[in-house]
């Protein structure tokens, strides 16, 4: 009995995910009448604008990934090491980004670095985007730091310390050479989460008003039938593939330990 | 001046004084063991010479150069560690030749210096395997070649054998003990085994609660215990009470009979109690040879360990182990059988407490 009202209520969940989006990439085919066809996508992908935001998003989500190794996993190691006590702390900060919603982070930034403000980051595009990249950071900052932690876990961080102190290593070396690449795996799904973040992310690249591919989205299911289904397919599937991706760097890295 | 002095080291954690103004001189080339159980202050003793820990007051000087306040990376120490400690993410041979990589040692050269010490270590064969491809003793022995790649001035080793099975402990202990002799290296060792301690060491720091209660060569610490605390930590040891019939003379009674000491001060004064300890080998049974004290006992159990029987008798009111060696012809009294047990007085260890 148990059974079947699990096996119902998975059911009913499958269904509730899984309809819309059949009806929505059945209906991104149906551009031409009366037959099925790649149409929508043809025009996405036809598109200049597609190709501009989608790669302006992606060369930032690279800019926030290498930000945010270099923030979270000296942080994170450092905390480890020297400030266990403090672990509890820096996991709640690191959380505040899921409660804050990302429009008050974006109005902070807009009023903090406006053009009339000290560090007036809003005044260039350049600026801009480094103040987006922080953003983008931010929101990934959940994410990024619990796989960093977790990975750290996995390595006896105090003796590997200790041991390469004892043979001549500097912090610079520690974190390079010993702490980086024993966290790798961890790093790359904290990176792929944060490429699907940036990816589809709205809020903060429109109120900064940045050609990023979360507007572009927007803009185009404004004004157009056939091909924002179509959009969303392709973000869905872009989404997936990085969730695939970190499927398979774990599964790779537990290959990894499985051999230990 | 010894080539590592370490003078009055003190260390405190918070209100815990951990190390107690400990100091020796320790020669080049000298392998000495720090003894004592767990939580009596070694590993803290070792950290501080490593440089981990800053001593709350004292100094560290390795070859004339004050160390005190230099960071680990700059005092060219090696150190071992209980949890091996390999680089996960490195082959064998790059973590042995981390530490020339680390110092700008050039590839050629760190090729050989690493090719060499793995042959030291007898794993001339596994440069390019990982840790994890590795036994635990292996893994101990790469730990080893890593630590002594860069030439340090001084090895650090801290409780390196703990993790590992019996049977590979005590032959990785003779090969780390014969490696430090071949490169002259001078070694501290941490451990709470005092038959490992006794084994390889040139001299054994005996700790207890912080403070270095006795040093010595191990033949010196096993036969001359100072303290209670020594003789009782350093092999098994029977205690006697005696009666003092006059200091002077060192002569005791015990258990009716007269005892006149061949060695140590007695300052207490006649009609008091002292305690006597005798090893298990000085006790023999029957009226042995040149034993001038024979007293009556009664077998309670025996255990037959091979080569050597341990009886354990009932003596004066206490029981005492003693060691016998086996002979096929001469079969270990039945317990409840009633004996006579023999010592000399030259054996007698008397302690001060
Ligand atoms: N970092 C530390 N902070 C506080 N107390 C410590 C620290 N390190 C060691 N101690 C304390 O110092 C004492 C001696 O520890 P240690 O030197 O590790 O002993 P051993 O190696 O002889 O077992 C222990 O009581 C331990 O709890
Ligand atoms: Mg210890």
């Amino acid at each position: 009995m148990t059974r079947f009202l699990a096996w119902t209520a998975f059911l009913l969940g499958v269904l509730y995910f899984i309809l819309p989006l059949i009806g929505m990439t059945e209906f991104s085919l149906k551009m031409r009448r009366g037959e099925y066809s790649f149409d929508a996508y043809r025009a996405v992908f036809g598109d200049p604008r597609f190709w501009e935001t989608f790669s302006y998003s992606l060369t930032l989500a690279a800019a926030t990934i290498v930000f945010g190794v270099l923030l979270v996993v000296p942080t994170a190691y450092w905390v480890r090491l020297k400030l266990p006590q403090a672990r509890p702390i820096i996991e709640f900060i690191t959380l505040l980004p899921l409660v804050i919603p990302a429009i008050v982070i974006v109005f902070g930034y807009i009023r903090l670095y406006n053009t009339s403000s000290i560090l007036p980051l809003t005044g260039s595009a350049l600026g801009t985007d480094i103040l987006l990249t922080m953003g983008y950071a931010t929101l990934a900052l959940p994410y990024m730091y619990r796989a960093v932690d977790t990975g750290l876990r996995t390595i006896d961080v105090a003796t590997l310390t200790e041991a390469a102190q004892s043979l001549g290593a500097g912090w610079f070396t520690i974190l390079a050479r010993i702490i980086l690449p024993n966290v790798l795996v961890a790093v790359l799904s904290g990176a792929f989460l944060t490429l699907a973040i940036v990816i589809g992310e709205f809020t903060m690249a429109a109120l900064l008003n940045r050609p990023a591919f979360g507007p572009f989205m927007q803009l185009l299911g404004a004004n157009r039938a056939y091909e924002p289904p179509a959009l969303a397919v392709i973000a869905f599937a872009i989404t997936w593939g990085c969730m695939g991706l970190i499927q398979l760097v774990t599964r790779f890295s537990k290959h990894e330990r499985a051999k230990v | 001046m010894a080539f590592l002095e370490l003078s009055n080291l003190e260390k405190v954690f918070g209100t815990n004084r951990v190390v107690t103004d400990f100091t020796m001189g320790i020669e080049k080339g000298e392998f000495v063991s720090l003894l004592g159980p767990s939580g009596c202050g070694k590993t803290t003793v070792l950290r501080m010479v490593a440089g981990f820990e800053t001593p709350t007051s004292g100094a560290i000087r390795i070859d004339g150069q004050d160390v005190t306040g230099q960071r680990t990376n700059q005092r060219a120490i090696g150190m071992m560690f209980q949890a091996y400690a390999l680089f996960p993410n490195m082959t064998v041979a790059d973590n042995v030749g981390f530490g020339l990589k680390v110092k700008g040692v050039p590839r050629e050269e760190r090729k050989d210096r690493v090719a060499e010490m793995l042959r030291l270590i007898g794993l001339p064969d596994l440069g390019s395997r990982f840790p994890f491809q590795l036994s635990g003793g292996q893994q101990q022995r790469v730990a080893l070649a890593r630590a002594l790649a860069p030439r340090p001035r001084v090895l650090l080793l801290d409780e390196p054998l703990s993790a590992l099975d019996a049977k590979v402990r005590v032959s990785l202990r003779n090969e780390i003990r014969d490696i430090q002799r071949e490169l002259g290296i001078t070694a501290i060792f941490v451990t709470h085994d005092q038959e490992e301690a006794m084994s390889i060491s040139d001299r054994i720091v005996v700790m207890n609660g912080g403070i270095a209660e006795q040093v010595g060569a191990p033949f010196e610490i096993y036969n001359n215990p100072r303290t209670r605390f020594v003789a009782g930590f350093v092999g098994t040891l029977n205690m006697l009470s005696a009666t003092v019939e006059d200091p002077a003379e060192r002569m005791l009674t015990l258990a009716g009979q007269r005892v006149v000491l061949a060695r140590g001060e007695i300052a207490t004064p006649r009609g008091e109690t002292v305690t006597l300890a005798l090893r298990p080998e000085a006790i023999h049974l029957g009226r042995a040879e040149g034993c001038e004290v024979a007293l009556p006992a009664t077998v309670e159990e025996v255990h037959f360990l091979g080569s050597v029987i341990r009886i354990r008798a009932r003596v004066a009111g206490t029981v005492v182990a003693l060691d016998t060696f086996n002979r096929p012809d001469q079969p270990p009294p039945p317990p409840g059988s009633a004996a006579e047990i023999s010592f000399a007085a030259r054996d007698v260890i008397l302690l001060a407490d």
